[in-house]
């Protein structure tokens, strides 16, 4: 749902005469207050020679996005590298949280319910100044990498946790029945199953994990930001730099929300009833538990 | 561990930065987010045009990228703003558009016959939507809007990165001054939980008071 559903909804109903003229008026008016915002932006903008040529040639040059481009490959391999650290972390905390043995879980409890509950930020910071004193001297990318895993490991083991919980008691019950051992039953009847519900929620905190990774440059990670910054002050064109950053990210992203909007729907069509991840890209799996426990 | 205990005036200052932060980000937030719901589901197609695109490229953007962009970028064009107002702004316009698509799903999930039973007495679309629709949609939303402030908690962090002094920032300040970061980063992790946990149990409660099963 969190996925722009057609944005004619159940309240287009046909309208009236007189409705048609309103939202006909409506229409004119809104036209004519977005024109006046465009122009008096483009002003500002052409005011200050921010229009001019050659601020937004370079990113029409090959040495330049290929620079960029460096940038963002940097990006997808921390993101990458980190996905699967949180994914394995992850499953590790899932699979002890709904374990038998109580000595094992609260320690994962703990884990879950603190580090989601962090600033993302505070744990790359963490990661990239705590750990020297310690002994241990992570260069700048594995620090990003495992501030981001550490986080979304404690995220993604709440959907993992939530999506097989989301499960019918029967199924594990009727693994037993047939005389599985809980880790047969785990491994071919309950986790199939429980991937394709969690699929969508996955993809989502993925995508915010790739997006999150952006924060790397805060701790000087030769990412896009970093390298934008670079050619701004060297062309004299931060704005345009960051502006072509910006826009880069919203396509990524556009496809990939694309993507897992696309899981969804088809999950919604095998009529199981998806993990719920309501306005939560950025965090906290909260309203996951409630959902979980919902339905089943 | 001394270091915490003999900063803890300024760890208390620095909550109370990042709660001001917090707090009018999201009512700005709230606000304009509502807003861009109703826009989305509007009879006047530019109107739906502005939501998606205000939703689409804000949400789709990292908040980092946004708050350079701001804080650099539109410098450049005579936007200038302090630290603190930049970092309202631009973190308000990123949680708007987790509110507006949360909205949307509440409005998505008041019943049909709401707006009809609406239209047939003859309500405008202002009026269904303020009189019957928004307060139904809203009670529903109650808990997904509490994770997003709590998300707003934690996103503010970033503005200590620009010289605000909220948790982070201060923290910041104090690890660069005394090179004990384990133990001060460690204290703003337990300021953070100081807030983010009883924002929490307040949304619980909230919701409990106010949210209709459906």
């Amino acid at each position: 749902m969190s996925r722009l559903a057609p944005p004619t909804s159940f309240l287009g109903d046909e309208l009236g005469p007189r409705g048609r003229r309103r939202v006909a008026t409506a229409t004119v008016v809104s036209v004519v207050l977005i024109a006046a915002v465009v122009v008096v932006a483009a002003m500002r903008f052409s005011d200050n020679g921010q229009f001019r040529a050659d601020l937004w040639r370079p990113f029409t040059e090959w040495r330049f996005l290929h620079f960029l481009l460096g940038g963002f490959v940097n990006t997808l391999k921390a993101a990458a590298v980190a996905m699967v650290l949180a994914m394995a972390i992850g499953a590790v905390m899932a699979l002890t949280r709904l374990g038998d043995h109580r000595a094992v879980r609260w320690p994962a409890v703990a884990y879950v319910e603190f580090f989601r509950a962090l600033p993302l930020l505070l744990l790359i910071y963490f990661t990239f100044v705590a750990l020297p004193p310690l002994g241990l001297h992570p260069s700048v990318f594995q620090a990003l990498v495992l501030g981001l895993a550490i986080y979304n490991g404690a995220v993604l083991g709440e959907i993992f946790r939530a999506g097989i919980l989301s499960l019918d008691k029967g199924q594990g019950e009727a693994a037993a029945a047939i005389g599985l051992s809980r880790r047969q039953a785990m491994i071919t009847v309950i986790f199939p199953q429980a991937a394709r519900r969690m699929a969508p929620a996955i993809v989502s905190q993925l995508i915010t994990l790739l997006k999150d990774t952006a924060l790397g440059v805060l701790i000087g990670f030769d990412d896009a930001l970093a390298r934008a910054k670079i050619i701004g002050t060297f062309s004299n064109n931060v704005l345009q730099s960051y502006m072509f950053v910006a826009l880069c990210y919203i396509a990524v992203n556009l496809v990939l929300s694309r993507i897992s909007h696309r899981l969804e729907v088809q999950q919604r069509r095998l009529g199981a009833a998806p993990i719920d991840v309501v306005g939560i890209d950025d965090l906290a799996v909260m309203s996951i538990q409630a959902s979980a426990g919902a339905d089943g | 561990m001394q270091i915490v205990l003999d900063n803890l005036g300024g760890y208390g200052d620095a909550m109370v930065v990042t709660v001001e932060l917090t707090l009018l980000s999201f009512v700005a937030a709230f606000i304009i987010g509502v807003v861009m719901a109703v826009f989305r589901v509007s009879p006047v197609a530019p109107l739906r045009a502005v939501a998606t695109f205000w939703v689409e490229t804000l949400r789709n953007t990292p908040v980092i990228v946004l708050l350079f962009l701001f804080f650099f970028g539109l410098t450049k064009v005579g936007v200038r703003y302090s630290a603190f107002t930049s970092a309202v702004i631009v973190l308000s316009a990123y949680t708007s558009t987790f509110v507006a698509e949360t909205v949307s799903s509440g409005i998505n999930s008041v019943a049909k016959g709401q707006a009809e039973a609406g239209r047939a007495l003859g309500l405008t679309f202002p009026q269904l939507l303020g009189l019957i629709v928004l307060p139904q949609a809203l009670r529903t939303v109650v808990a997904p809007l509490g994770s997003v402030f709590i998300a707003l908690i934690k996103n503010s962090a970033i503005a200590g990165f620009f010289t605000v002094l909220d948790i982070f920032g201060f923290a910041e300040r104090l690890v660069n001054a005394n090179a004990q970061p384990a133990p001060i980063l460690a204290g703003a992790a337990v300021a953070y939980l100081i807030l983010s946990l009883p924002a929490g149990w307040v949304v619980g409660l909230l919701e409990r008071r106010v949210a209709i099963k459906r």
